[in-house]
């Protein structure tokens, strides 16, 4: 399968929307990209497990190299592992779902949809790149449509969040860019991750490289104490754009961590890997808090997102296979749910004109659809076995208990102990919302959800349950991948 | 006879058109708009002609020699002079001495080619002036405006100022070796006081020029006061020549001091990017709000020449090419809007969105590509200048680069919420945009985008070595 159809489809998408006329045309277009990117996305996985049951055994599939500038070794070098395939997969069901949720957008349509598509242009080529130049390329091109999303159109301190949100964004860039040029010089000037995954770095240069590309991707990711853009970036954003920044985005950080800072980095990784893992244990157990003190639906999901990408990070931080891939699962769940949630909120929203849990209730026997969705979205982000979030959370947890010393337990008890929290949060804010009485009476002629946000809500939870239920196969795409990583961090 | 036309072709037919324009003048005249239409014509000639016949070789006993790389730099000055001609279009129309006007610009041009070709110290300083004297001439254009003469004024205090600093240090070094010749003057260099003295001198009448800090303090005011026309034309073209001979002189003539000037840089460097990006944050006009970034802008080119390699060299003539669309794109959504309501301050482009939006489109893009953000062009300019910049290992110098582009970051994005985000009860109406322009600006946005993906220009600049 040719890996440039994957740029190719939202960024012609993209130009159509540019050039429609009107409303109906723009949003068609969008959705017919998007459901290419879907199809895409599938055709890819199968075409994966296809040469993967041929035992083809190469790291990467699909590889394709395409010279750009050539006297600096930057090169189009793409290709995909197991790990990419899942991310591709995950941005692809988002951004399905981000066109049909915002399908009733009236101020400046043709742009949103514009930025939209370009943000998951950014994810595409960012998942698939293996130049260093081109993966950053493609992370940074996302930036300045995230900032117009939420500055346009946008709610609440837009214009403060969506600054904040695109400073620290660049302030990550601006780290990532010096752990790569160091990279480039340390390898004999080349941005090749395969290259750079061949050679022996010396000790000192990785451990002082590591910090500056984990800490730069970690930004993305909402690494403990950099977080802070999150909050206030989701609670602004308008739906889609938190889906996106959510599912997609802050899993542009997370593989970054993994596949640039720890791959190429392992000897840097292992130096600080219990810095990775104190800091992410507190933000599991902080975000986690901090989510009980939230009145606002956006804001709950936003700190509680803090909480739920803690999981990744602490996986990676745990250095076992198991923990890896467990890891790469939570981003994934973690993409799929969080996603949804923003969508549901989006939709109570649209309807209550409200974000205030205390203003809400009984609103199942109003929209008894979105009020189901909520449920499952809940339940699954509390961990309740059959959903994405338990088979992930759970692989954190096994990967992490191989670990034997003290103070792995400890990280991994205080994490595990935030599940409880995550039970309170959630069942409270289910039940004051969706159970009860109707506290407005207003709220008794409100209907429930239409056909395009129906579908998203569909799709996004059918990908929840096939993780859940079944995660056999994603596991059998991300655990080879880890193992390689495994490999290098092993010295194997 | 036949080397002395190819050689100085590009010398020769700016003279052409300078002394058409003069027999223009003195004979019947022509209508204002015709002229500039034929001027129009004549320069996109003129850039036209700078791709054909170029050879290396010299002239006047190696006092003046030129290679390919040095044709295409004056072709990029070159283009930057015919994208001001059509951005300025509307305001050239009314001014009442056209012919003069580009008499005195391409008279500077004509100094400026001279000096990028210059391999002599006489020949060197003789062409400086001619860059800078019609310059402030041309700063003095809008004749009913005080703040002009002020700008003119300044602008010329200044240069006088530097060309004595400049002459001081030309004195020394022929003192202390005996010629004035550059590849003579590099063989004599061995690092005594007085070579470094001058040393120091010739590189302050430099920083002068390119207003490296602490040298800039006339920018922000001439910029300010000057027409647009001439803003642009300092801010590009006058910036991108010095910058170029710069190179030639670091890297040829002050070759053996290398370690020196290394350090000297990367000082300068520093110091320039975050005053620039400092005084900008909190500027209101949008000239002066321009020149300052303009000076953080320098500061990067010298990270890029702080490389001292073929790299360098590379990066920064890719990175100007790309600074000129940029910028010129940026002015000339400014002068459009100045010159139709008079609006110059960053807060009347609160909601220009929605009444203008291609002007809107364009200035988002030209600040984008300043503030280096993908997919613009800017992007890889600004990453290429870091990556020549990190060759010596110097990690916490990139470092200190990458954060001035957060910060430059935040007041890049200052007009863009003014424009997208911010409401205005009384927004700039709607301007219907004078054809030539929009093609003028249609041009520098088509290259914002495209001269980064196009990664064939990089590789060609990179072969003309």
């Amino acid at each position: 399968m040719n890996l440039l159809l994957l740029i190719g489809a939202p960024l012609l998408t993209a130009v159509a929307v540019l050039f429609s006329r009107n409303k109906q045309q723009v949003k068609w277009i969008s959705l017919l990209g998007s459901i290419i990117q879907i199809i895409l996305a599938f055709a890819l996985l199968f075409a994966f497990r296809q040469e993967r049951a041929e035992n083809n055994s190469a790291q990467m599939l699909f590889e394709q190299n395409h010279k750009l500038f050539d006297s600096l070794n930057i090169n189009f070098h793409f290709g995909v592992d197991g790990i990419s395939v899942a991310m591709i997969l995950l941005t692809s069901l988002v951004v399905v779902a981000g066109v049909l949720v915002s399908w009733n957008i009236e101020k400046m349509t043709k742009e949103f949809y514009f930025l939209l598509l370009l943000l998951g242009l950014g994810a595409y080529g960012f998942f698939i790149s293996l130049d260093l130049f081109i993966l950053f390329f493609f992370l940074e091109i996302s930036v300045i449509p995230k900032y117009l999303l939420i500055g346009i159109w946008g709610s609440g301190k837009k214009e403060y969040s969506a600054n904040k949100l695109a400073l620290m964004l660049m302030g990550g860039s601006a780290l990532i860019l010096v752990g790569m040029l160091g990279l480039y010089f340390t390898a004999g000037h080349s941005f090749d991750i395969l290259a750079l995954s061949k050679i022996d770095i010396p000790v000192y240069i990785q451990n002082l490289l590591f910090p500056l590309l984990f800490v730069g991707f970690g930004v993305f990711t909402a690494l403990f104490p950099l977080h802070t853009w999150v909050p206030d970036g989701h609670s602004s954003a308008p739906t889609a754009g938190s889906m996106f920044l959510a599912g997609i985005s802050m899993k542009l950080g997370g593989y970054g961590c993994l596949r640039i800072a720890t791959y190429l980095l392992p000897e840097g990784a292992k130096e600080y890997a219990d810095i990775i893992i104190i800091l992410s244990a507190i933000a599991i157990l902080y975000g986690a808090f901090a989510t009980m003190m939230q009145k606002d639906l956006k804001y709950i999901n936003a700190y509680s997102s803090v909480s739920h990408v803690g999981f990744s990070l602490l996986g990676i931080g745990m250095l076992t296979q198991t923990a890896i891939t467990g890891a790469l699962m939570q981003m994934v769940s973690h993409g799929l749910m969080t996603a949804l949630f923003f969508a549901v909120i989006g939709m109570v929203y649209d309807r209550t004109h409200t974000r205030m849990v205390g203003e809400m209730g009984g609103l199942m026997k109003v929209m008894p659809f979105i009020s189901t969705v909520f449920f499952i979205v809940g339940l699954c982000s509390l961990g309740l076995p059959g959903f994405s979030g338990f088979v992930a959370e759970m692989t954190v947890f096994m990967g992490s208990w191989e670990n034997a010393d003290a103070f792995h337990r400890i990280a991994t008890i205080a994490a595990a102990m935030s599940i409880v929290v995550t039970a309170v949060y959630i069942l409270r804010a289910t039940g004051q919302t969706m159970m009860g009485p109707i506290k407005n009476e207003s709220h008794l002629q409100l209907k429930d959800a239409a056909w395009n946000e129906k579908l998203a809500a569909i799709i996004l939870v059918a990908g929840i349950l096939a993780i859940g239920i079944a995660p056999g196969w994603l596991n059998d795409l991300l655990r080879p991948a880890a193992e390689e990583i495994m490999n290098r961090i092993d010295g194997k | 006879m036949n080397e002395f036309f190819t050689l100085m072709k590009s010398e020769l037919v700016v003279t052409a058109i300078i002394f058409l324009l003069l027999f223009i003048k003195i004979g019947k005249g022509m209508k204002n708009e015709s002229l500039l239409s034929l001027v129009q014509v004549l320069l996109l000639l003129n850039f036209i002609a700078g791709f054909f016949f170029n050879k290396t070789g010299n002239l006047f006993g190696d006092m003046f020699y030129t290679t390919p790389l040095i044709a295409f730099q004056k072709n990029i000055l070159s283009l930057a002079v015919y994208l001001i001609s059509l951005l300025c279009s509307d305001w050239l129309k009314k001014t009442g001495h056209l012919p003069e006007f580009f008499m005195l610009m391409l008279s500077a041009l004509l100094g400026m080619f001279l000096m990028i070709s210059s391999s002599n110290l006489l020949i060197f300083y003789l062409s400086l002036e001619l860059a800078t004297i019609p310059v402030a001439a041309m700063a003095n254009f809008d004749l009913e405006k005080k703040r002009s003469s002020e700008g003119a004024m300044k602008m010329i205090l200044s240069s006088a100022f530097s060309s004595g600093i400049l002459l001081f240090g030309i004195s020394l070094l022929y003192g202390a070796t005996g010629t004035i010749s550059f590849p003579e003057i590099t063989a004599q260099l061995d690092g005594s006081s007085v070579q470094i003295l001058a040393f120091i001198f010739i590189v302050t009448a430099f920083a002068f020029k390119l207003s490296i800090v602490p040298f800039h303090l006339w920018t922000a005011d001439v910029y300010e006061g000057s027409p647009m026309a001439v803003t642009s034309f300092l801010s590009v073209v006058s910036k991108g020549s010095v910058a170029f001979i710069f190179i030639t002189v670091l890297y040829k003539m002050f070759q053996p001091m290398q370690d020196m000037w290394y350090t000297l840089l990367v000082i300068l460097a520093i110091a320039t990017m975050v005053t620039g990006n400092l005084f900008a944050l909190r500027q209101q006009n949008i000239k002066r709000f321009l020149a300052f970034s303009s000076i953080a802008q320098v500061g990067f080119i010298l990270v890029g020449i702080s490389s001292n390699d073929y790299m360098g060299i590379t990066a920064v003539v890719y990175f100007i090419l790309i600074y000129v669309f940029s910028n010129l794109a940026a002015f000339g959504v400014a002068t459009v809007i100045a010159e139709r309501t008079g609006k110059e301050n960053i807060d009347d482009y609160k909601g220009l969105y929605k009444t203008n939006p291609f002007l809107s489109w364009i200035l988002a893009l030209a600040l984008f590509s300043l503030a280096g953000v993908p997919p613009t062009a800017g992007f890889f300019g600004k990453l290429f200048l870091l990556t020549a910049g990190g060759a010596k290992a110097a990690y916490w110098f990139i470092l200190v680069a990458a954060l001035n582009m957060i910060i430059s970051l935040y007041y890049y994005l200052r007009v863009v919420r003014a424009m997208f985000m911010d409401k205005n009860d009384n927004p700039v109406e709607p301007i219907k945009v004078s054809p030539v322009v929009k093609l003028a600006l249609i041009i520098c946005g088509a290259g914002i985008i495209m001269i980064g993906l196009l990664s064939w220009i990089f590789e060609y600049i990179k072969t003309l070595h």
